[in-house]
């Protein structure tokens, strides 16, 4: 049992538990930077090189990236809906939700590595096997670039997130959480659902180029 | 006055084993782990910077040869921004002192913070690692194409560590913009803050919008060095610039990052050494978020020379003016502050003094390097350098000492001997002049920037800078010495030896585990002194004298 | 209570429908437009109902618009160079 008694420097739980989300939305703001740069680095190219990215763009695997952020809208829900059984100290449908959010984390994983492995075989992937095709020119290799670096941070995210998730499951189950107490699992809820709404940038940024005309 | 027992239970007595340091969550014990951690650096960073100034008494430069001074001044620029300036004040007298003046028992995440101080260890073993691998020759900017196509050296390894050091930063931003959101005492309103809370407050700021963008842009840096990726290289159709662009975007608001702490500091100082209020509190208060701020807009002023456009060169310029005039308004302030006032001239004072001064000259010659037509001469040449390091060493340096001496007994408990430290104070003053301001003449001759050797002309004024260098570094050593004496020997200070109105004078010296006893309640503005009689009333409402 | 939750859930898999479906349509320049103001709206209901940034404290308001906000500057600051250069890119 966690004892329910603030740190020295808070007056009340309550506020513990608010300035912990606060907290987290002030991370989260970082996190806008950190990705927005590598998305204006991104735009910028997109628009001095218009054509070789839309080129490059037909090639991503629009299926797989719609299924994906299909998956991750779907944890979300999952994840509030965690929190909404906690609160009402439904521990066993609380940890289920849990545990369904970090499968559809590993769902999505699953897709994306299976994605990369058709990137290889249209050899799109620079360093190992990066090969222009007619009428492409060598900025479409940067898209190519942006394409990996961004899904690939955004998977560490992922990954990172998956694993907190887990951890939480499992002390959810121990019933260290309760409608008395559940401040991390919103914190955490606030990190899962901001690298989906990431995911949704780089989704509308990578996937839907090139498909008309 | 009779001398106030040191309290049994104060935060440097509660415990005393190696692990009750080391897994501390006091943010007043974290404060002190950071400063032995910076000031290591310092010393790293001085190192350095001893043997660029010996290489450059000779015109020759045979000391060091080209290849080990390139890695001299790299090393030099990378361990002194961001292991030294970067978290000098915030890291050390910010989180010392962030609750203490707010009226808290602790920082919001005292886990978080002390996890910032292992993030930064980290990274200076990474740094290490790279200093003694064999260095960096790129210079601290790391600009490509030299630093991704070209550089042999350990460049994956320096923009590693200031990626991983970034964690640090905003670790310790997070933590003092929540807590001074959440934790003022009763009656601490915003406008009731001591203008030091403010610039910590606008710092932190500009730290967690800022580094973000340098993380990812050291890291593609990394990959792109590490794997030959090539997002910057141009038989791609990349752009280097745009490493230039977003470099600068976190790198000039750095600048703020360093100098916005020193300006809280020399606000505190000031006002109490002249006894008088601070001179338009509310305007010192918008001028630190407006230099925050508008600090974001001008990062182009960087690149004047490297081939943005025209257009884009004009507008940088122009916002680089703006910039200027909440400057100018701090500098004015304190001057107003000391109009009038009953000054008296300690050691603390002295370094805020010597401070107004050197920032008033860097501010001021960062307008000519502003000016399009004036910085295409100077531009790449000492006259930036000495620019920077007035601003840098000058300024925030100065301010931090100051700081130091000022909040060394509410520190440690302790006095330090006032005639030594003012003596250091002085000799700062002086041999920092001696060494920056030949490099003004220098640069406005024509003498480039992170050249190992010179034409014979140049000698003389490099001489002079070398010479007072090592004035300087006497300075710096002066400090080390005497307030370590002070740890053992010096007298005890009591709660409030300045007889200053801040909350952190409201409690024991040093103060207890978790700062007060009672929470304060806030009823007075800050800085409540009176020059007429040189009494005081306390933010809590007590008066003195 | 879940409800909510729920209703939004469907809608933003909706709007990726439309996104997806925007893609083949002629929409010639506006492609880049269409599918970013998509995500605008997709992310806005994540960060309002998701994310609850209706409860207290109403300062995370300020913190969540931050981040945006100075991202407005990266862009719209680092973009007129992009826009008024001569020479960029080469050829």
């Amino acid at each position: 049992m966690v004892e329910l008694r603030p740190e020295p420097q808070y007056a009340t739980l309550a506020r513990q538990t608010e300035t912990a989300q606060l907290g987290m939305w002030v991370f989260l703001a970082t996190e806008v930077l950190f990705f927005g740069a590598l998305i204006f680095g991104y735009y910028i190219y997109r628009i001095s090189y218009p054509d070789q990215f839309l080129l490059a763009g037909q090639d991503t695997k629009l299926l797989l990236g719609s299924i994906n952020t299909a998956l991750l809208l779907t944890s979300s829900v999952t994840m509030v809906a965690s929190i909404e059984y906690v609160k009402r100290d439904d521990i066993a449908r609380a940890a289920a939700a849990l545990f369904i959010t970090a499968l559809l984390g590993f769902a999505f994983l699953g897709v994306k590595g299976y994605e990369y492995v058709e990137d290889y075989r249209d050899h799109t992937v620079p360093l190992l096997n990066f090969l222009l095709k007619p009428s492409q020119h060598p900025p479409a290799e940067l898209f190519w670039l942006f394409y990996f670096i961004a899904t690939g941070i955004h998977a560490v995210h992922l990954s990172i997130g998956i694993v907190a998730v887990l951890v939480m499951a499992f002390h959810t189950r121990h019933r260290r959480y309760s409608a008395a107490y559940y401040s991390p699992l919103e914190v955490l809820g606030l990190y899962w659902s901001f690298v989906d709404a990431v995911w949704l940038f780089l989704f509308a940024a990578i996937y839907p180029l090139g498909r008309a005309g | 006055m009779t001398a106030i027992a040191e309290p049994v239970d104060s935060y440097l007595t509660a415990e005393s084993t190696i692990a009750s340091w080391l897994l501390t969550k006091d943010h007043k014990r974290i404060a002190l782990l950071f400063f032995a951690s910076v000031t290591a650096f310092f010393f790293v960073g001085g190192f350095a910077a001893t043997l660029i100034r010996l290489n450059l008494i000779n015109p020759s430069g045979t000391l060091l040869g080209p290849d080990l001074y390139n890695r001299m001044f790299t090393m030099h620029g990378i361990v002194m921004v961001w292991f030294f300036l970067i978290p000098s004040i915030p890291a050390t007298l910010g989180n010392f002192l962030v609750p203490l003046m707010i009226g808290a028992r602790d920082l919001a995440f005292p886990r978080l913070n002390l996890a910032s101080w292992y993030v930064f260890n980290i990274s200076g073993a990474m740094a290490i690692y790279f200093i003694v691998a064999g260095g960096v020759d790129t210079g601290w900017t790391f600009y490509t194409p030299y630093s991704t196509l070209f550089s042999n050296s350990h460049v994956m390894a320096a923009a590693l560590a200031v990626f991983v050091n970034g964690f640090s930063t905003i670790m310790t931003a997070l933590n003092f913009v929540v807590t001074i959101h959440r934790l003022r005492a009763p009656g601490m309103t915003w406008f009731r803050l001591p203008l030091f809370i403010w610039s910590i407050y606008a710092t932190s700021i500009v730290m967690l919008l800022a580094t973000p963008v340098l993380a990812m842009t050291v890291l593609l840096i990394a990959l792109e060095h590490g794997l030959g990726i090539g997002i910057f290289d141009p038989a791609l159709g990349g752009d280097p610039l745009l490493f230039q662009h977003m470099f600068w975007f976190y790198s000039h608001p750095a600048v703020y990052i360093m100098i916005l702490p020193a300006m809280g500091v020399a606000s505190e100082l000031i006002s109490c050494f002249a006894r008088r209020p601070v001179f338009g509190y509310k305007g010192m208060a918008y001028a630190v978020m407006a230099i925050a701020i508008i600090g974001f807009f001008v990062w182009g002023h960087h690149m004047f020379v490297a081939g943005i456009s025209t257009f884009a060169g004009v507008m940088f310029s122009f916002m680089s003016f703006i910039v200027a005039v909440p400057s100018a308004i701090k500098v004015f302030n304190w001057t107003a502050t000391l109009h009038r006032g009953s000054i008296s001239f300690d050691a603390p004072m002295l370094y805020a003094l010597s401070f107004i001064g050197l920032f008033t000259i860097g501010g001021l010659t960062g307008l000519n390097l502003a000016t399009l037509p004036i910085d295409v001469h100077v531009t790449g040449t000492y006259f930036v350098i000495a620019h920077f390091h007035y601003i840098m060493v000058g300024g925030t340096v100065s301010a931090f000492f100051g700081g130091l001496h000022y909040w060394w007994p509410k520190i440690t408990g302790r006095l330090y001997p006032e005639m030594w430290a003012r003596a250091a104070a002085i000799l700062t003053f002086l041999g920092f002049n001696v060494t920056f301001f030949p490099q003004f003449i220098l640069g406005y001759l024509g003498m480039p920037r992170r050249y190992y050797a010179y034409p014979p002309e140049f000698q003389v004024w490099n001489v002079l800078s070398s010479a007072g260098a090592s004035i300087l570094a006497i300075a710096y050593v002066m400090p080390l010495v005497y307030l370590g004496w002070s740890l053992l020997w010096g007298k005890q200070a009591g709660a409030n030896p300045w007889g200053a109105t801040g909350l952190e004078w409201r409690t024991t010296s040093p103060p207890p585990e978790h700062n007060f006893d009672r929470t304060p309640v806030v009823t007075e503005a800050p800085y409540r002194y009176n020059p007429e009689d040189g009494s005081y009333v306390t933010q809590d409402g007590v008066a003195n004298g | 209570m879940l409800l909510p939750y729920l209703i939004s859930w469907l809608v933003l898999l909706v709007l990726l429908g439309i996104s997806v479906l925007s893609a083949y349509l002629p929409l010639g320049g506006f492609h880049p437009l269409a599918n970013f103001g998509i995500a605008v709206i997709q992310a806005a209901i994540v960060f309002a109902i998701f994310m609850r940034l209706r409860d207290p404290p109403a300062i995370k308001w300020v913190f969540a618009g931050a981040g945006f906000f100075w991202l407005l500057f990266l862009f719209g600051i680092g973009v007129i160079d992009y826009l008024t250069r001569a020479g960029f890119p080469a050829g």
